[in-house]
């Protein structure tokens, strides 16, 4: 099964049980009593999802490691090979 | 241990234009892989780079020998896919490995990737910049709100099980790579993509190794729109149809 039919087949199932209850197909006392955060509980749950998102990428660019050491220790280690490799035999181009 | 000395792994290195790369990238490798006592080869894979390129990996298999460094250059530019192919019909290790030749991926990591190999027998090891230890030198602040962004909603979308999709410096199993190459269907950027995506889906089994990534020391490193649009497109593909 393709990710693209599992997510048809999630939505398809969780907004059937969504109809069902706003329907009242399903009778409930709970349903009435909270009607419109029902009606609106797909919305909300797209908003919040988005708003998770939205933290953990932005705390995951200002946590991601930036390497300082490693850059360094590269430049370190491109002059320390060009010396051994001159002393090689090695010509660079100009 | 006569099974992992029986071992061998060959160094694919696509290059174009990197006449200034190549010997530090060469010198780094044998450096290295020496250390390490792994045997090895380096395959050096030349598109008709104008710069020199080609003269430079000459020079170099004189200084370190035709059976360490390789030279199976090819006419132009013909994509990255292609050049792999190219690359293990030469090659006489058992395990490939693959990286870039712009310094961005250090040969100090490549050990790891074979312990790491060695621990789960697995298929494929990638290197991965978002977990652990790794990460990315010389990014700004929106080059890594793209990245991260991207890669969350990649791990939202495809649920890979592996951290890092786009990364290049991977280690295969030769016959895992010759089977993953001829069902890949994307071109550049998003090739190493659909690569994982393919791996997960024939249920290969992947290791990871955090690896840090220096961009361009000498050169020019792009994120276009265009780049953009590739990968969207391709995340897109993968989602309809694996």
């Amino acid at each position: 099964m393709t990710k693209l039919m599992e997510w048809v087949l999630a939505a398809g199932a969780l907004g059937a049980i969504w109809l069902a209850l706003l329907t009242n197909t399903v009778e409930n006392s709970l349903v009435k009593d909270h009607f419109k955060l029902l009606l609106l509980s797909p919305i909300i749950f797209v908003v919040l999802f988005g708003l998770f998102s939205l933290a953990l990428v932005l705390y995951r660019v200002f946590t991601f490691n930036n390497c300082d050491e490693a850059a360094v220790e590269l430049q370190k280690e491109i002059l320390e090979a060009k010396e051994d490799l001159k002393r090689l035999g090695f010509k660079f181009k100009e | 241990m006569s099974s992992s000395s029986s071992n061998k792994y060959s160094i694919l290195l696509p290059t174009y234009n990197e006449v200034q790369n190549l010997p530090i990238i060469i010198w780094l490798l044998v450096k290295h892989m020496n250390e390490s006592g792994h045997p090895y080869e380096i395959i050096i894979i030349d598109d008709g780079s104008p710069d020199g390129t080609l003269e430079a990996a000459e020079q170099l298999q004189k200084i370190y020998g035709s059976d360490k460094i390789l030279l199976r250059p090819r006419e132009k530019k013909l994509g990255l896919g292609t050049a792999y192919i190219h690359g293990i019909k030469h090659a006489t290790g058992n395990f490939i490995i693959i990286m870039d030749a712009d310094l961005s991926h250090h040969p100090k990591f490549i050990s790891e990737f074979i312990e790491k190999q060695k621990t789960g027998d697995y298929d494929v090891v990638t290197g991965t910049r978002y977990v652990g230890t790794g990460g990315v030198h010389g990014w700004d602040f929106k080059r890594k709100l793209v990245s991260r962004g991207a890669n969350l909603l990649t791990q939202i979308l495809l649920r890979p099980g592996v951290s890092d999709l786009t990364g290049s410096f991977r280690l295969y199993k030769k016959d895992v790579l010759e089977t993953l190459i001829k069902s890949c269907v994307s071109k550049g950027y998003v090739f190493q993509m659909e690569m994982i995506i393919r791996a997960r889906e024939k249920n290969y089994t992947i290791g990871e190794v955090p690896i840090t990534f220096v961009d361009r020391v000498y050169g020019e490193s792009k994120l276009g729109g265009s780049e953009i649009v590739q990968f969207a497109l391709a995340l897109l593909y993968m989602f309809a149809t694996t």
